[in-house]
């Protein structure tokens, strides 16, 4: 008897195992290591554009000159912007010489954080949240639509380098779940944008990637007509009147 | 039933031993029932096993007014303001388990092994991080403490390989040692375990990352001690790995410490690997002589083969660090030795012979020859004692033509501290700028210097002991050429009679540091076929070519070396890491000397 209920558990067990989809989740597009390849190694010359040198130098001026190293995260991010959304092993490179640390102080910083690719991206890199309530209302099934509408898997680039899908960690709109968020490479670093579409639906993200695909512009946010922002659908139903003052203090006597 | 069990309830304040033996028995004594009286006996302990401090060490206040008291598990403990709660447990003698904390290394508190109780604390505190406190009262032994071990301990043997059986580190492991003491019997982990690929760090490191527990001491290490930011800690959460991220070697020449320092069996000995398990290693303490500094190390042998050399801790020269040549040169003991005397034979090769024979025809050779036509080089491996014999067998010769290979020809010995490096080595660490030339002071400090600049062109009998980077073009064909050396190095391919002698880890030797601190070797491993110590060689010689030298042990020829009035060769300067008594001690009967043993 004991030995049927253990078996039947064991079983139970290998069942939760083998369907859980992927064995282990990884949110960055790389390795913690890196392969040298004809787009990416050390040699490959590697420089902020002019009008981005200017933008570095207003960065560095953020900090004391004794603390350049402080503008990593920043330069990082504008390297990546101005290289399509990704980080070459020369861009850190380059990174590490204007705030003068050795380039591994920069590879710890830029391996650290998902946000930072470093391997190639699409033009559009389209990041949907799978954080608890996003996957409670449907992410998985919003990331398998963007999957099969775009025919590549997670962190793969579309063949025409203008798509690619990734997981991203809760980015706060938990009250428009499920969401994702567009960033948008095809413009360099002056037309960077980073927008979140909000209560997508596996429909309405197909259209989303389409609308992108044809250079239209959509406003961000929830794709629920019949909500505003963050409010509930179909308008207020609670808060209707004047906030009350607090009850405690009298306002009036400041 | 019932009136046995009333019967024994009754009993049980007045015969409460008789019911010892009893399963369901609640100790209760009478301290539990009354606090007061408790608390009142507890201070009343006088009988604390005198606490002394981890591992011997002194503390040194550098401004006593600053000096704070804590109380660790109860015991009043003095130390210095400044101090963290590890380092005040370790004064009062309770050693904190630890990975990434090293006292030679900055703090980094990542590991989370040294959690202790603090009074008032609401937390276990990371002990190498937390300052010490004044009135602060650090419990080491709480449930609260060790259930806190055993929860990090878990956490670290999650991702960890059981791979302890084909592991380098087995037996000498921090992780295998500290989860043996402070781990649970079991884990709740069922996932797999993480996997990483394993790093290059060249031909001395092996790595196998998946064993790494991220303690960052090699990367601090790196940053902190070698001077070289290569390694670095990439990526975040359990993907997290040491790496160097682009494929680089570690070029420093200390590369070879993260080794030691290394807590688990990530970093190993690539020379190292699978030679041998470290219980089956004799450790002999001896002095490193392939550099100036005189690293104080550990020669790890296993029957008559040197399996590897780690170092030892002297505050004043190594600290705990050795460079990669003290390290790694081990392998060099094993090849290309001399082990029979042999004589060059009419057709230019070797003939191995008996010592009676070799030492016959050299010193007949020596005879034969003019005195001031006699030179004797002393190699940079030498020690003090075999350079007395040399210098007083080639005096007793009638010639002064001894010195010793790159101290050059007019050096000066007369003051000391012309040659010596007069800020210590341990003074460096003040230094901006320093610039180290001729730091091989031995043969100075015994007078080796030439009495003439051209002896050499002029020679006819050379006496070359493991000196090797001589440039012997200028030797004289017609010349008589001695080499005696434990390796067949550049000085036999012009040798005519060869002399094997024994190596520094065969030997006992003193040896003299940069600075001119003394130290001895000690003999780890025997000598190679039919070697002796080269002291002996010359002492043999004199007494076949009739100049017999005075000593017969290695104590007399210290004693030699002391007062032979150039500058005493005392051991360790004002800091005495061997003293004369110990060095005495050493001296065995067995050391009597034979000539020809």
């Amino acid at each position: 008897m004991l030995a049927r209920v253990a078996a039947q558990r064991l079983h139970e067990i290998r069942q939760a195992f083998r369907l859980s989809p992927r064995a282990s989740r990884s949110f960055s597009t790389a390795l913690n290591y890196h392969l040298d390849s004809p787009d990416n190694n050390p040699d490959l010359p590697w420089e902020f554009s002019d009008a981005n040198k200017e933008k570095v130098r207003e960065m560095l001026s953020h900090y004391p000159s004794n603390y350049k190293q402080s503008a990593v995260i920043p330069l990082l991010d504008l390297a990546q912007q101005q290289h399509g959304g990704w980080l070459p092993v020369s861009a850190m490179n380059a990174v590490a010489k204007v705030i003068e640390v050795a380039p591994i102080r920069v590879y710890e910083v830029a391996t650290f954080y998902s946000m930072f690719n470093r391997a190639k991206v699409g033009k559009y890199h389209l990041l949907v949240c799978g954080t608890t309530p996003c996957m409670i209302r449907g992410s998985r099934e919003i990331e398998d639509a963007l999957l099969k509408h775009l025919g590549v898997k997670r962190n793969e680039v579309t063949k025409d380098g203008l798509f690619s899908v990734g997981e991203m960690e809760c980015m706060g709109c938990c009250v428009n779940a499920p969401m994702i968020t567009v960033a948008d490479y095809s413009n360099g670093s002056e037309g960077y944008t980073y927008n979140y579409y909000e209560d997508v639906t596996p429909k309405r993200v197909v259209e989303i990637v389409e609308m992108l695909r044809r250079g239209e512009k959509l406003p961000p946010g929830t794709q629920n007509p019949n909500r505003i922002k963050g409010g509930p659908e179909g308008g207020n139903t609670t808060l209707l009147s004047e906030p009350k003052p607090p009850p405690c203090r009298d306002l009036d006597a400041c | 039933m019932g009136l046995g069990l009333l019967a024994s309830r009754a009993m049980r304040p007045l015969k409460s031993s008789n019911f010892r033996m009893c399963a369901r028995y609640i100790v209760t004594k009478p301290e539990l029932q009354s606090p007061e009286s408790a608390a009142a006996e507890a201070p009343a302990q006088p009988d604390l096993p005198p606490r002394t401090p981890v591992g011997g060490a002194r503390i040194h206040f550098p401004n006593p007014e600053d000096a704070i008291e804590v109380f660790v598990d109860g015991f009043p403990v003095k130390i210095p303001k400044g101090f963290t709660v590890l380092q005040a447990c370790e004064v009062a003698g309770v050693d904190i388990p630890r990975f990434c904390y090293h006292s030679r290394l900055s703090i980094a508190g990542n590991c989370r092994m040294c959690l202790v109780e603090v009074e008032k604390s609401p937390k276990p505190v990371a002990s190498c991080a937390m300052p010490a406190l004044p009135g602060m009262k650090i419990k080491t032994d709480t449930p609260v403490a060790k259930k806190a071990r055993e929860g990090v301990m878990e956490f670290l043997l999650m991702n960890h390989p059981l791979d302890c059986p084909i592991c380098d580190q087995g037996g000498e492991c921090d992780l295998q040692d500290q989860s043996m003491a402070f781990g649970s019997d079991r884990g709740r982990f069922t996932e797999m375990k993480r996997s990483v690929v394993d790093k290059n760090l060249g031909p001395l490191v092996k790595t196998v990352m998946t064993r790494c527990i991220q303690c960052t001491r090699c990367v601090r290490f790196a940053t902190e001690v070698a001077g070289v930011q290569d390694l670095g800690m990439l990526g975040r959460g359990s993907g997290e790995e040491i790496g160097t991220y682009v494929e680089k070697l570690m070029t420093s020449e200390l590369s070879g410490n993260v080794i030691d320092i290394c807590p688990v069996g990530a970093l190993t000995s690539k020379p190292f690997a699978f030679k041998a398990r470290n219980w089956e290693l004799k450790g002999t303490e001896s002095i490193d002589v392939t550099d100036a500094v005189g690293s104080n190390i550990r020669i790890d042998s296993r029957g008559p083969e040197v399996l590897r050399i780690t170092p030892r801790l002297n505050e004043d020269i190594n600290e705990e660090w050795i460079s990669d040549k003290t390290r790694f040169c081990y392998d060099g003991l094993k090849r290309q030795r001399l082990n029979d005397p042999m004589i060059r034979g009419a057709d230019g090769r070797f003939k191995a012979m008996s010592w009676r024979d070799a030492l016959a025809v050299v010193a007949e050779v020596a005879h034969q020859v003019k005195p001031e036509e006699i030179v004797g080089i002393a190699g940079k491996l030498s020690d003090a004692e075999s350079m007395m014999a040399l210098k007083d067998f080639l005096n007793k010769m009638g010639s002064n033509n001894v010195w010793c290979e790159g101290n050059g020809m007019q050096t000066s010995a007369d003051l000391r501290s012309g040659y010596i490096m007069n800020t210590s080595i341990s003074g460096l660490e003040k230094a901006d700028l320093f610039l180290l030339v001729g730091t091989q002071l031995r043969a100075l400090d015994l007078g080796l210097v030439p009495e003439s600049s051209n002896c050499v062109e002029s020679a006819k009998f050379v006496y070359l002991m493991g000196a090797d980077d001589v440039n012997l073009d200028k030797v004289p064909n017609d010349a008589f050429v001695v080499y005696q050396g434990h390796h067949g190095d550049s000085g036999v391919y012009r040798a005519n009679v060869i002399l094997p002698a024994a190596a520094f880890s065969e030997k006992e030797g003193t040896y003299e540091n940069t600075e001119g601190c003394s130290q001895q070797t000690l003999p780890a491993v025997p000598t190679v076929g039919d070697a002796r110590d080269d002291w002996k060689i010359i002492r043999a010689l004199s007494e076949v070519a009739g100049m017999r030298l005075p000593y017969d042990t290695v104590g007399a020829i210290r004693s030699r070396n002391q007062d032979s009035g150039t500058k005493p060769l005392a051991y360790g300067r004002e800091r005495a890491s061997y003293i004369w008594a110990f060095v005495e001690a050493q001296v065995h009967p067995k050391d009597e000397f034979d000539p020809i043993q």
